[in-house]
């Protein structure tokens, strides 16, 4: 539906965006995601036609995007403050795009009345935006941008403005919203976590690329870089050589700790005697105080240096032998926990065969 | 709670000593010697009289019906008030292009031109209303292209100097900044987020002004308005030295009662009605431009 081809931009000496390609299907929830200034802004502010790429096209529905003026193209934006007009009410607010449409005004009412509906503020028509909640704010900034029924639905960090609280509601609004409406989103955030509780499909960028696109659960699981397995939740990142490679999995000579058998993926270009990552998710790393032989592929031995009790589960940060830090990650409501450690425990760190996943430098 | 409110009183109290010392207390004065005689020689006669151990005031309210007799300071006044709501208008005629443009221009320049924005006010009022005579004098420039353009349409030679035209314009002149920097503080803290809502919602660049800008900028307008409608009101130099025998205003006859008339009172008349003039004028702005920070 979204077709982004080749599409450059620099601002002087600065690359934003170098040659990004991306496709997005009608109805999908797309999130681009990355660390500031990674050009995911920029990239959406073309899609918008605030700002032109310098190489590239993009393209809706096959057709070139790029002549037409912001105003004249089939989608809306949601700012990263609202931007309602502070001197319009609520309900003025979600007419004015029909309003620059030319809808007659008899159908204009009946429609912000039902966008009001749809946003469950029916009874906030006749309030100026300055007396609403953040929360409020927000529906009424996407009512008046869904009022019209655009293509696309572009929206820029929506919810950085939001308390923790209300920002975890307006994620599953905002779903269920698209699920209903059936529009194509777009989703501009620097957190991850918004990006995989919100998207059926994510492209990470840094530094004007884009390095992966994948559903929530693959980028996850599957990263393909040191870069997404950082950026994508907590990992630890175990550097080393590949010294072997068996079917189905290889063995890894970690820096200063030791040889480990982990399972690879197909295709993912693992050959003896390259340099590699080992990414391992702190809940698939696990810590204990005996050894304990059987299912674990790799054991090392070493001091809780640091732990964080967050309630539901607590972080150990375990120095290893090469000096090393591993978050390891322990559920609180585990059956039959012995005990917690202490800093300055000895322990035994080890994950399966399965745990970790490998990633070529 | 107690400790702020005391504060915000300690706060507000040079403002308000600096109003009731050269607003309210002046006023009043005025207010009393409009019910009082001329003296004979210019100024104020006694307003009371102590003779015989008798205590007797000696107020009058002639003054007061001196106003009514006659229509003419009526229309004065009513001229006065035409000339300044001109002015005004001119001034955000022209004071608004000016004041959108540097405010959408870059950081720096923007400083450079609200410099040159009020720089006319580093130097003296009479020697730039004098400038002014130079320019309008017949043999000045701007009369020699005027006439020289009427010539073309074979229209007679007209005379610029001592006309309500070269009266408004000056006063135009003058006034101008009053208009453009309220605009300007304005225009500069509009969001420019809301126009790229504007925008992506479907307005073109005419509706995003006319719906967004204008709206948002009325607060700056009734600022601006005040600050030009007020002093043009209570202006003398400038139809003294540049205007006709038809072009002068409710302050030329106030001035002249005051200076060449010496007759303080009926001149207090006149000012305490300009006076009322001026804070219903004021107040009708401020309730405006509230009403519109409030929303915006």
């Amino acid at each position: 539906m979204l077709e982004i081809k080749d599409v450059s931009r620099r601002f002087d000496s600065f690359v934003a965006l170098d040659r990004v390609n991306l496709t997005i299907a009608a109805g999908e929830f797309f999130t681009l995601l990355g660390p500031s200034g990674c050009g995911k802004t920029t990239l959406l502010r073309m899609i918008a036609g605030f700002d032109q790429p310098d190489d590239g096209d993009i393209l809706l529905d096959g057709r070139s995007l790029i002549a037409t003026p912001p105003e004249q193209r089939p989608l809306h934006t949601i700012f990263q403050n609202y931007a309602l007009f502070p001197h319009m009410t609520v309900a003025e607010n979600i007419a004015f795009p029909l309003r620059m449409a030319g809808c007659a005004r008899e159908e204009i009412a009946g429609r912000v009345a039902r966008a009001l509906e749809d946003v469950r503020l029916p009874d906030k028509g006749r309030h100026y935006p300055d007396a609403l909640s953040g929360g409020q704010k927000q529906r009424i900034a996407i009512a008046r941008a869904l009022v019209n029924r655009p293509r696309l639905l572009l929206l820029d960090e929506p919810l950085s403005a939001l308390d923790a609280k209300l920002r975890e509601q307006m994620q599953l609004e905002l779903i269920t919203l698209q699920k209903e409406v059936g529009i194509t989103f777009i989703y501009v955030t620097h957190d991850q976590g918004e990006a995989l509780a919100l998207s059926h499909r994510i492209a990470v960028m840094n530094g004007g690329h884009i390095v992966q696109v994948d559903e929530p659960s693959r980028l996850y699981g599957f990263p393909n870089s040191r870069f997404v397995a950082d950026f994508i939740g907590h990992c630890n990142l175990l550097g080393g050589v590949v010294t072997a490679v068996q079917t189905g999995d290889a063995t890894v000579e970690l820096d200063g700790l030791g040889t480990v058998q982990t399972v690879i993926q197909p295709a993912a270009g693992v050959a003896v005697g390259r340099r590699c990552t080992l990414t391992l998710r702190p809940e698939k790393t696990h810590i204990s105080t005996t050894l304990t032989p059987g299912e674990e592929a790799a054991h090392f031995r070493g001091v809780v240096h640091d732990m964080l009790y967050l309630g539901d589960v607590t972080v150990y940060k375990v120095e290893l032998a090469n000096g090393m830090i591993v978050e390891a990650l322990l559920a609180n409501s585990a059956p039959g926990r012995a005990r917690f450690f202490e800093v300055g425990d000895a322990v035994e760190v080890a994950w399966r065969l399965d745990a970790g996943h490998l990633v070529m430098e | 709670m107690r400790r702020k409110t005391w504060r915000r009183q300690l706060l507000t109290l040079p403002p308000t000593g600096y109003l009731l010392l050269f607003f309210a207390v002046p006023s009043i004065i005025m207010l009393f010697a409009s019910f009082r005689y001329a003296g004979e020689y210019g100024g104020l006669a006694p307003w009371y009289y102590y003779e015989a151990g008798e205590f007797s005031l000696d107020l009058t309210l002639e003054n007061w019906q001196r106003l009514f007799e006659s229509e003419i300071y009526l229309l004065l006044f009513l001229k006065s008030i035409g000339y300044a709501l001109l002015t005004s208008l001119l001034c955000i005629l022209l004071g608004y292009p000016l004041a959108l443009m540097i405010a959408r221009r870059p950081k720096r320049q923007r400083d450079l031109l609200l410099l040159l924005v009020i720089l006319p006010f580093w130097s003296n009022f009479l020697v730039r209303i004098y400038a002014w005579m130079i320019i309008f004098s017949p043999a000045g420039a701007l009369t020699q292209m005027v006439n020289g353009l009427l010539g073309l349409f074979g229209l007679g030679p007209v005379t610029l100097m001592y006309s309500t035209t070269a009266v408004i314009v000056t006063l135009v002149y003058v006034h101008l900044p009053f208009m453009v920097l309220p605009l300007y503080a304005n225009l500069e803290k509009q969001s420019p987020a809301l126009l790229d809502a504007a925008q992506d919602l479907g307005a073109n660049s005419w509706r995003r002004f006319w719906h967004v800008t204008w709206p948002l900028s009325l607060p700056g307008i009734y600022a601006g308005s005040i600050l030009v409608f007020i002093p043009v009101l209570g202006m003398f130099a400038i139809p003294d030295l540049l205007g006709g025998t038809d072009s002068i205003m409710i302050a030329n006859v106030i001035k002249q009662q005051f200076v060449e008339s010496r007759d303080w009172p009926f001149g207090s008349v006149l000012s305490m009605v300009m006076t009322v003039a001026a804070v219903l004028v004021v107040l009708l702005g401020a309730r405006l431009a509230r009403q519109g920070v409030a929303r915006g």
